[in-house]
């Protein structure tokens, strides 16, 4: 019953994945010595702008967005101003939270901004995107019963997912190994965005095995 | 107002008074729900339902002390024991020099402070040197003087004797010199005298305990040195100044009285070398180095090194350049070197190394010892190996390897040696490097095997803290059932009877007891018959793994692997606070996913009560998770506030300790001083502010009890006290002068008066710990023995602003009376109960809150001023930790029916996470040199005479956040009850749930059974996470025993958890028995006002 929107969300999460996958690979060629570590602020930022790029593209094309109620260009506007509104606020919210949880204040900032961003990027774009400049709706997603659609499914995956990798990458930093990746915040990153991956792959696997057991109320 | 209400008032007027506090009483009675009960049938249920104290404390000491045994055994198993020789050296070596050795504790020469060392070394090169002087850890007083006159190394254990220093029993340099003849004269530090009773000569020591005290020590030996120097009947003098120690642990290096106190150092080696005979060598050196704190203890660098100073009038050294020097002087090389040059054997544990360029090359310079490198390297030579010898058959720790190729390298040399000897000419320089290889791999050799572990004792103390860990667990899920069936009776008992029987075995067989084997047994014995018996109890399905995986646990299982690695461990403080910011964070996120959180959108409430049957109106969801909100805020700020607070390791690179550590006496600037003052008193007004507040508003102040006397009195008095106290240790010392007397007075009396006033409330609220207010109204007595008697009813619901001003005052509700008598009388004054009893609701909380607040200004008298600051954040994250933990019940409690009687995992896992974590924003750290030596100081700066209270006083400081957090812990089953949401029960139970409508902790009361359990699991999970930490430490401590870290990372840390546990485990004991008490006395009023009432 569900296997269109299963597989229309594979191939959709295969897009997103590969997109990340080139925003890695791709500035190589554009920037010199460009690497992971290295480079750490251009590759975060490239990962987000694909991963930004690539959602709304998909999301706009597959027609997920909620129905809008008005037509009229000035209502159009709004959401969209609510929207970047709406990212920037939750860019802050990440930001109070990763520093509350031990990161420098002042010094390293602008990376922890960044880490902000990227956590923003994969997890209030989606939920922009799937349901609209609507809080209220974004709570009602984060309960056992709350989500409407496959979806909805998929987006508590991933941004469980991503939470829980940014969270989790966060234990190497306090051990004297001394490695590259072990420098704020390259493993929380590199956390964030593997369980940003496992979630993309996690979401479709679960959802057709649980199939059966789903079933989700009319909108 | 609570002082105000006196018994003559009348009722209308009193409550009229109170009306804003009390809420209204005078509601018309339809409103209130009547519950009758049978007469008979309640006191039969009173008398068997009765709360099951005896069992619950019985059971909690019971676990207590299996995990003490664990503890104990396994620490006795992996604390070194270095076993002591006590075998004797007779050779005597011929020596004419007189020389005498002033040691001098001149740790770092703080920014060029004592010139006199360079100049005479660079400008003399044949007269000093000046070396690096090694210690080995444990740099502490104590252990280094034993290690500089054994020449031994001391091991771990070792650190505890430092204040009740026992005499050396080993031979060594003093006992040496006394057996030939020489007179040792000593003057300073009294821990020599200690530890060599009647071995002087002559001695003059001087109080070492007072830190404060930097002047007394030193300025009795400068008194005394110069005439004795001058003086002949001395060989050896000996003179250990303090004023630098103590100076770094009361100023720290970086204050200008250490310059004063260098200089003054350096004035004194001047005048000594003047003064100096040629036939003396003076030694000057440092017996440990100090951190950039000015604390020692450890074994960073700065601790260990400090200088090593030789001086002699005559030409002793060779040219520079013309032999190899050594960079860096062991301790204990100084042992054989003076040994050899005062002619004396060198003591029979030693395992230094002569020092060689004290001697000349070869004999014939005419050099005054007579003895030249070579022969004196072989002398120490032979003492070692026969060290050696006699040290690995006494004991097998020595790896058999390493010990053959020792012997090996001996018999080569002593053959070579010989040899040379025979043919007489010179050993060759080859010999005397091979010999001094073999001493330094003899004593690479010792320093490594001395960790030597009992791998029995170890594995035993590990089952028995693993098994123990089960059974909290176990005690947790069944704790009814135990409470019910009295299991403990059979396990205890047999264990005992195990333990008598493995010591009179070992008695029979061995003819000696070893007291940890027979507790070991009988503590795992009891253990596992107690698991065995609640095997065949237990339902299968109540203790099975799956009930361990919920996110708490989780977090508590991601605690606990954090204490096996090194890196975690030092940066403890910020992981606990990370994974306690998450377990907080958890809670909102999970209730919203159970959608408890947010009321739901009315439109969706035509479909939605099929799933929440229960549901709580939106307002009153609403309202509550607004509060949770809030406190979440409130404990998210204080986790990040509390992070200022924290003490730095010396492995945390950049990393800088709090400015609040340091006492106000230390800070430089005035005004930032009193700056620090203000919000210090501040924050002290604040706590005492909070807790009357608490009090006051749950109408715990109304009665005129000795406990609420103790309460309004001694809360503030105590605070002005401690206010006056830092005032007058943080003024300078000189600036006022004419009043030293009375400041000295006040630093005596001050602190005392507060311990006395403080101590006085908690023995007051032991002694009655009611704080309830009863109201009897006057026509009771009229009203004839006819009546039933009354039975108590705590009711809640009866007018709204009660409710809103969260005050319940308890019924005693004549239901006859009223309703009898309500035809005839207007119904409003009848429909009054009979007995009014005002703070009944908090009845078991209000004396805990008190006992905390009182227990936390004790312990807050023994920190530097500072941490007032941090004492409060603890009290708000307490209470917000309480707070979430309510709301969440509260939440929850309408979705699934869960009882009120059960806390969950997470706020317990909480309170312990919040105990580790103030123990480091209280500035303390795992390690033995962050131990904040000055509490034992507080209201004794003149020192103690015996060791029991110095150092209880010490560890009350050290963990006190264990301790409140431990205190603390039955708050956790009040909480919700205080909190409840009595809107839902009006509106709910109108009709058939009339029997739950009791109100907050009278539930308990009315429950005593569920109440016993519910007290019983608590105890056992808050045993079981702190229990479980434990464990993790001691399997830390276990598998990594041979780790880079171990000494300076995982025993350390080993020692502060087992400790910990101990000292809270014990004031868990101390708080639930408190709750006992408490019910001992709520049972005593019942029992009083029935009669009272029915007749």
């Amino acid at each position: 019953m569900w296997d269109v929107e299963i597989r229309g969300m594979a191939s959709a999460h295969a897009i997103i994945a590969s997109s990340i996958f080139m925003a890695t690979v791709m500035p190589a060629v554009f920037v010199e010595n460009f690497s992971v570590y290295g480079t750490h602020m251009v590759w975060l930022y490239c990962v987000a702008g694909s991963v930004v790029v690539v959602n709304i593209a998909v999301f706009w094309l597959l027609g997920i967005s909620p129905p809008t109620k008005k037509n009229t260009l000035s209502y159009k506007l709004n959401r969209l101003f609510k929207s970047c509104l709406y990212f920037l606020l939750s860019c802050l919210f990440f930001h109070t939270v990763v520093v509350l949880y031990g990161a420098p204040l002042l010094e390293s900032a602008l990376e922890t901004f960044s880490l902000a961003v990227l956590l923003s990027t994969l997890t209030t774009l989606r939920c922009l995107c799937i349901l609209g400049p609507n809080v209220q709706a974004w709570i009602r997603v984060f309960s056992r019963d709350g989500a409407m659609s496959v979806w909805d499914t998929s987006l508590q995956i991933t941004t469980g997912c991503s939470v829980i990798g940014a969270w989790l990458g966060a234990f190497p930093i306090p051990l004297d190994w001394d490695r590259p990746w072990q420098v704020w915040p390259i493993s929380c990153t590199l956390g964030a965005i593997t369980g940003f991956l496992t979630g993309l792959l996690a979401a479709p696997v679960w959802i057709h095995w649980h199939r059966k057991q789903l079933t989700y109320k009319l909108k | 107002m609570s002082t105000e209400v006196e018994t003559g008032l009348r009722d209308d007027q009193y409550l009229n008074k109170t009306d804003m506090q009390l809420g209204s009483m005078s509601a018309p009675c339809s409103g209130c729900a009547v519950h009758i009960y049978n007469p008979e049938e309640r006191e039969d249920e009173r008398r068997e339902a009765r709360m099951r104290r005896l069992p619950v404390l019985v059971t909690l000491i019971w676990v207590c002390s299996v995990f003490y045994t664990g503890i104990f055994l396994f620490v006795g198993g992996f604390l070194l024991v270095r076993l002591e020789g006590s075998g004797a050296d007779h050779r005597c070596s011929e020596g004419r020099f007189h020389r005498y050795d002033p040691e001098n504790t001149a740790p770092k020469p703080f920014e060029n402070k004592l010139p006199v060392l360079d100049e005479m070394a660079s400008s003399h090169p044949s007269h000093a040197r000046l070396y690096t002087f090694r210690a080995d850890p444990p740099t502490t007083t104590m252990q280094r003087i034993k290690g500089f006159t054994t020449g031994s190394l001391p091991t771990f254990i070792d650190v505890g004797n430092n204040f009740a220093s026992n005499a050396i029993l080993e031979d060594n340099l003093v006992h040496q010199l006394g057996q030939v003849g020489k007179r040792v004269v000593f003057m300073g530090d009294d821990t020599w005298v200690s530890l060599f009773p009647k071995k002087f000569h002559r001695s003059l020591p001087f109080p070492s305990f007072n830190v404060k005290d930097l002047h007394t020590v030193d300025n009795g030996i400068l008194q005394n040195i110069y005439p004795t120097m001058e003086g002949d009947d001395w060989d050896v003098l000996i003179a250990h100044f303090l004023g630098v120690d103590h100076c770094g642990h009361r100023f720290g290096p970086d204050h200008p009285a250490m310059a004063e106190k260098l200089s003054q150092m350096d004035g004194v080696i001047r005048s000594v070398i003047k003064r100096l005979k040629n036939d003396t060598l003076l030694v000057v050196m440092g017996d440990h180095g100090m951190t950039d704190t000015g604390d020692h203890g450890g074994e960073s660098q700065k601790e260990t090194d400090a200088a090593l100073f030789l001086y002699s009038s005559s030409p002793l050294f060779p040219a520079p350049g013309s032999q190899v020097e050594p960079e860096v002087v062991p301790q204990t090389d100084l042992v054989p070197t003076l040994a050899l040059l005062l002619g004396v054997p060198i003591p029979y544990s030693s395992v230094g190394q002569v020092l060689l360029p004290l001697f000349p090359r070869n004999g014939s310079r005419g050099a005054p010892t007579g003895l030249s490198q070579a022969e004196a390297l072989w002398i120490n030579v032979k003492q070692v190996n026969r060290f050696l010898e006699t040290y690995s058959n006494m004991a097998k720790d020595i790896p058999p390897d390493s010990l053959s190729r020792l012997r090996a390298d001996f018999s080569n040399i002593s053959s070579q040696y010989l040899a040379a000897v025979h043919k007489g000419h010179l050993p060759s320089p080859e010999l005397v490097v091979s010999m001094q290889n073999y001493l330094t791999a003899v004593r690479e050799t010792c320093r490594a095997s001395w960790a030597r572990f009992n791998p029995f004792k170890m594995a035993a103390g590990l089952l028995i803290l693993g098994v123990a860990c089960m059974l909290c667990y176990v005690l947790s899920e069944l704790s009814h059932v135990v409470v019910q069936e009295g299991l403990l009776k059979l396990p205890i008992l047999s264990g005992l009877a195990v333990g008598l029987l493995v010591a009179t075995g070992q008695l029979f067989l061995q003819g000696y007891l070893e007291l940890s084997w027979c507790v070991g047994a009988a503590a795992l014995s009891s253990e596992v018959l107690f698991l065995w018996r609640t095997r065949g109890v237990s339902p299968k399905e109540r203790w099975s793994p799956s009930g361990l995986l919920t996110p708490a646990l989780l977090v508590l299982f991601l605690r606990c692997a954090s204490l096996l690695s090194d890196s975690y461990v030092i940066y403890e403080g910020n992981v606990v606070t990370f994974l306690l910011f998450t377990l907080s964070i958890y809670v909102p996120l999970h209730l919203n996913w159970d959608g408890l959180l947010v009321p739901l959108p009315p439109s969706d409430t035509q479909k939605q009560p099929r799933l929440l049957p229960t549901a709580l109106p939106s307002s009153v969801v609403r309202r509550q998770a607004t509060i949770l909100l809030a406190w979440l805020g409130v404990l998210v700020g204080s986790l990040y506030l509390s992070l200022s607070f924290h003490n730095c390791r010396e492995e945390q690179g950049t990393c800088q300790p709090s400015p609040f550590l340091s006492p106000l006496s230390r800070v430089q600037n005035s005004q930032l001083r009193n700056l620090h003052y203000v919000l210090s008193v501040g924050s002290l007004a604040l706590w005492g502010y909070l807790l009357h507040r608490w009090l006051r508003h749950y109408g715990n102040l109304n009665c005129t009890s000795v406990t609420v006397f103790s309460a309004c009195f001694l809360i503030p008095l105590p605070c002005v006290c401690m206010g006056l106290h830092w005032a007058v240790s943080a003024t300078p010392e000189d600036t006022f002068r004419n009043l030293s007397e009375l400041i000295g007075l006040a630093q005596v009396f001050l602190p005392r008066a507060t311990f006395c006033l403080l101590g006085l409330g908690l023995l007051l609220l032991w002694v009655d710990p009611m704080m309830v207010f009863l109201k009897s109204r006057t026509p009771l007595n009229s009203r004839g023995t006819s009546l039933p008697p009354p039975k108590y009813r705590a009711s809640t619901g009866i007018s709204p602003q009660a409710e809103l001003h969260h005050l319940i005052p308890q019924l005693y509700q004549r239901i006859r009376h009223s309703l009898e008598d309500g035809a005839t009388e207007s119904g409003e004054t009848d429909c009054r109960p009979a007995v009014e009893a005002y703070g009944l609701g908090t009845v078991y909380s209000a004396p805990l809150v008190l006992l905390c607040g009182l227990l936390g200004l004790v312990l807050l008298l023994l920190h530097p001023e500072g941490m007032a600051l941090a004492f409060l954040l603890l009290l708000l994250e307490a209470g917000a930790i309480l707070h979430i933990h309510a709301c969440s019940t509260n939440l929850s409690s309408l979705h699934k029916h869960s009882n009120y009687f059960s806390v969950p995992w997470a706020p317990v896992v909480s309170w312990s996470l919040a105990a580790t974590q103030f123990f480091h924003s209280t500035g303390h750290l795992p390690t033995f040199p962050s131990i904040q030596w000055g509490a034992a100081f507080v209201g004794f700066p003149q020192g103690h005479t015996g060791t029991a209270l110095p150092a209880s006083l010490v560890i009350l400081n050290t963990f006190s956040s264990h301790i409140i957090f431990a205190v603390g812990c039955p708050l956790l089953l009040f909480w919700p009850l205080v909190c409840e949401v009595r809107g839902t029960r009006s509106t709910r139970s109108a009709g058939a749930e009339e029997s739950e409508d009791a109100v907050m902790e009278m539930r308990l009361r009315e429950n005593p059974h569920k109440f016993s359990s519910g007290l019983l699991q608590l105890a056992a999970r808050y045993l079981f996470v702190n229990g479980a930490q434990v464990f993790a430490s001691v399997c830390a401590a276990a598998i990594l025993r041979r780790h880079l870290m171990v000494w300076k990372v995982f025993a350390p840390k080993l020692m502060f958890e087992a400790s910990g546990f101990i000292v809270g485990s014990v004031f868990v004991i101390l708080g639930f028995a408190m709750v006992m008490r408490v019910d001992v006395s709520v049972g005593g009023l019942f029992k009083k006002l029935l009669p009272q009432n029915s007749r």
